[in-house]
């Protein structure tokens, strides 16, 4: 059985030094620079075997000029799960490091990230447009983005 | 020049780099491979997609909960009863909703009708792939229609139903149609042994499908596949007994497994899979009770969206639909409509293990493990 | 079940009179000898057995699998198999939604097919991008590049509305005769590329012109309000 976060948390902390965690209502709150890290101590980590990354997507607001990344973890191990890590990150620049070294299921999820919302994941293998059109300008899904009228012969 | 037999002379060769798509009378929908050839054999594969991109997501931030039910029906257009069904799940998260009981039932029998549909039309079109041109598509489409009909009966449409609401259905099901869902129910395995007599021991599709696509147990962990592919694997996770959403704790069944992880595994584990959904049609139709067919707050919010604020946070629904596993990601911030919606689409992260599987076999064994990887692009693309 | 629609179209009269009178046409008959015109011989032929294109794009193309399946056939009416390549193809069923990724891809194959060619537009989507109008990869319907005979409304319509489609297509065959089909449609269309937020061009000003639908006509074209009875 997993344990409630609280407990993750601390269990977190005490196996990596130098890394904090936050406990919010939505998740555990990662700091970018330590994603790799406790992504990869979840995964291999015995008690927790986080193998299955089950959903990874962005979340825009505009309004507290942030953007930010959610990790949904479960494990087909231990059959238990959900873990959800949140990365919070600034709008104008939304970098983080990717986890499909980790798991490979990330792959396609993290390229979609990047499409409709301009996330750049690094040490990503290819990250391009998988959506939209190479070529085609803008992520569609920001808050921000205007739909270009189709009645006007442009 | 002497050609002896044995010794091949030296052929300067090139690479080819072939368009799979987006037209094909075999893409399940308009999706693109690009494809480098050595001759017959695959070198690398890109998949392309997004030529039937909808824009779900933003539709979904635009209008209420309720809303997008309709909406949800057509990501996997084949499964429209069970893209409600995780929807409703997200929203009865969020929202602290209760189903009401005859509610369940309903939810239940027509996620396991839907996933009899889709795994005959699954199957016939993997033939069709194969090149049996027509006639086993033609019996799967057969039995679809009757239980079309069904659907048809209960919810006024074939295929968009829009017919799961948070707290139960959106109406009961007309009079003799629990009857005349038992007579199919009933019928239905003396079908699947007429298919399976065609099919299974059938030596084309056993030379055709056997050790092609070979999808190992690690590598479908670790790309987060999902659904009847990972079964085939080997890897024991269903998220019906993982979860135990809904009431599917109460019905006995079993879960099918595979042992290599070839396309005939996966074409196996689909029809044991629909053994298992009989069995839990059986329990259900036998079980199901009377009383609404939707709880009061389900009914309230049914009937007026607009008022529906559920409290600020985020929920994951997630469901086994007959492709995978179908996720909803709602955030809420208060009003009536979702923050962010986003939908984990099964086909999507599945064809992360397309070039995989595909490097080394040739151009017609590509299309049929296509057809056995089970996508459709109203998913995939959203 | 369908009584009320008169397959005699009265909008599209059938143009040709025989040179015969129907009298001596009958007489004629009964004696076992059939007397008619070239261009009816030939429509009967070309509407009577039309070949569409295997080309779905999302939910519509499972209803149009369903209407060429057993049970409402679509081979009764002459569409006996969809062919894939689109030189052997007379028509091409836009099932489902166009997004504008896929746009040059239609306009591409209609160029590709040979004439006499017909498009019907099936579905919502199709037509003017149905549901998902409001989006930022969806073509509001395919009749902005390229002309389309046939448009048939429903979410997805289900197989008898694609086979009354296909009926109204098989009336519009027949009342035409050869020469006026191949003029009209000559020529390729011109394939939309891909530009910075949609497609350039964003219609083809010689098939389509846009109307803002929720605009109200003047005032003059408006009906007159009818005056309260005593």
């Amino acid at each position: 059985m997993l344990p409630p976060p609280e407990e993750i948390k601390s269990a977190l902390e005490q196996l990596l030094p130098g890394v904090s965690l936050t406990l919010d209502a939505g998740g555990l709150i990662v700091v970018p620079n330590d994603l790799v890290a406790v992504c990869r101590c979840l995964k291999e980590n015995e008690r927790f075997s986080l193998d299955y990354l089950a959903n990874l997507t962005a979340v825009d607001y505009p309004a507290e000029q942030r953007m930010d990344v959610v990790y949904h973890l479960y494990s087909m191990a231990k059959k238990h799960g959900p873990v959800t890590l949140k990365v919070k990150l600034d709008r104008n620049q939304p970098v983080v490091a990717s986890v499909t070294p980790i798991w490979r299921g990330a792959e396609f999820q993290e390229r979609e990230a990047y499409d409709l919302f301009g996330v750049r994941f690094e040490g990503h293998p290819d990250l391009r447009r998988i959506l939209m059109w190479e070529g085609f300008e803008g992520h569609p899904m920001r808050k921000d983005y205007v739909v270009e009228d189709q009645d006007v012969l442009g | 020049m002497e050609l002896k037999a044995g010794i091949s002379p030296t052929i300067e060769t090139q690479q080819l780099e072939v368009n799979l798509g987006p037209q094909h009378p075999s893409t399940h929908g308009v999706f693109r491979m690009i494809a480098t050839l050595d001759g017959e054999t695959i070198v690398k594969l890109k998949p392309v997609m997004g030529y039937l991109h909808r824009n779900h997501e933003q539709i979904g931030e635009r209008i209420t909960y309720i809303g997008s039910f309709p909406f949800t029906d057509r990501l996997d257009y084949f499964c429209a009863m069970s893209n409600n069904f995780g929807l409703a799940l997200a929203i009865e998260q969020l929202g602290g909703i209760q189903a009401s009981e005859r509610g369940e039932y309903l939810r239940v029998i027509m996620a396991e009708l839907t996933r009899l549909v889709n795994h005959t039309a699954v199957i016939g079109f993997l033939l069709n792939d194969m090149g049996a041109f027509g006639t086993p598509l033609l019996y799967a489409f057969r039995e679809r229609e009757k239980i079309l009909d069904l659907f048809e009966a209960a919810s006024g449409s074939r295929m968009m139903c829009n017919y799961v609401r948070p707290g139960g259905v959106r109406e009961d099901v007309p009079e003799g149609w629990l009857e005349r869902t038992r007579a199919i129910v009933n019928a239905f395995p003396r079908f699947l042994d007429e298919f399976e007599k065609l099919l299974t021991e059938n030596e084309i599709v056993q030379q055709r499908c056997k050790h092609v696509g070979v999808l190992s147990k690690e590598l479908a962990m670790n790309a987060s596949v999902t659904g009847p592919m990972l079964r085939a694997s080997g890897v024991n996770y269903d998220i019906r007994k993982v979860d135990g959403y809904s009431i599917y704790p109460r019905f006995t069944f079993r879960v099918p497994l595979g042992t290599v992880g070839d396309v005939y595994d996966r074409y196996y584990v689909r029809i044991l899979e629909m053994r298992e959904s009989l069995k839990i049609l059986e329990q259900a139709l036998k079980g199901i009770p009377g009383g609404p067919a939707i709880s009061p707050k389900g009914q309230a919010i049914g009937k007026a969206p607009r008022t529906f604020r559920p409290p600020k946070g985020a929920a994951y629904g997630r469901i086994e639909a007959p492709k995978g596993e179908l996720g909803f990601y709602l955030v809420s911030d208060g009003s009536p409509q979702p923050y962010r919606y986003h939908v984990r689409a099964p086909s999507f992260v599945n064809l992360t293990v397309l070039e995989d599987l595909c490097i080394g076999h040739k151009v017609a064994d590509v299309i049929i493990i296509l057809g056995s990887v089970d996508i459709v692009m109203g998913e995939v693309d959203r | 079940m369908a009584s009320h629609i008169q397959h005699q179209s009265p909008i599209i009269q059938h143009r040709f009179e025989m040179a015969v009178d129907q009298g001596l046409q009958s007489e004629l008959q009964k004696q076992g000898v059939f007397v008619t015109s070239w261009d009816q011989l030939l429509n009967w032929g070309r509407s009577n057995s039309i070949w569409p294109l295997q080309f779905g794009l999302a939910c519509c193309a499972i209803e149009m699998i369903a209407t060429a399946a057993s049970r409402y056939d679509i081979a009764r009416f002459g569409s006996e198999i969809f062919r894939a390549s689109p030189r052997q193809a007379d028509l091409i069923i836009v099932a489902g939604t166009v997004t504008k990724k896929m746009a040059p891809q239609v306009v591409r194959l209609y160029n590709q097919m040979a004439e006499p060619k017909y498009v019907i537009s099936m579905g919502a989507c199709a037509t003017s991008g149905g549901p998902f109008h409001t989006g930022y990869n969806v073509l509001k319907g395919i009749d902005r590049y390229i002309p389309v005979d046939v448009y048939i409304p429903g979410c997805p319509p289900t197989p008898q509305a694609l086979l009354e489609g296909l009926m109204r297509l098989q009336e519009r065959i027949k009342s035409r005769s050869m020469g006026q089909e191949v003029g009209p449609k000559q020529g390729e269309y011109p394939i939309p590329e891909f530009g910075a937020s949609g497609l350039a061009p964003r219609y083809n000003p010689d098939v389509f012109q846009p109307k803002k639908p929720w605009a109200d006509p003047p005032a003059s074209q408006l009906p007159k309000p009818i005056a309260p009875q005593p």
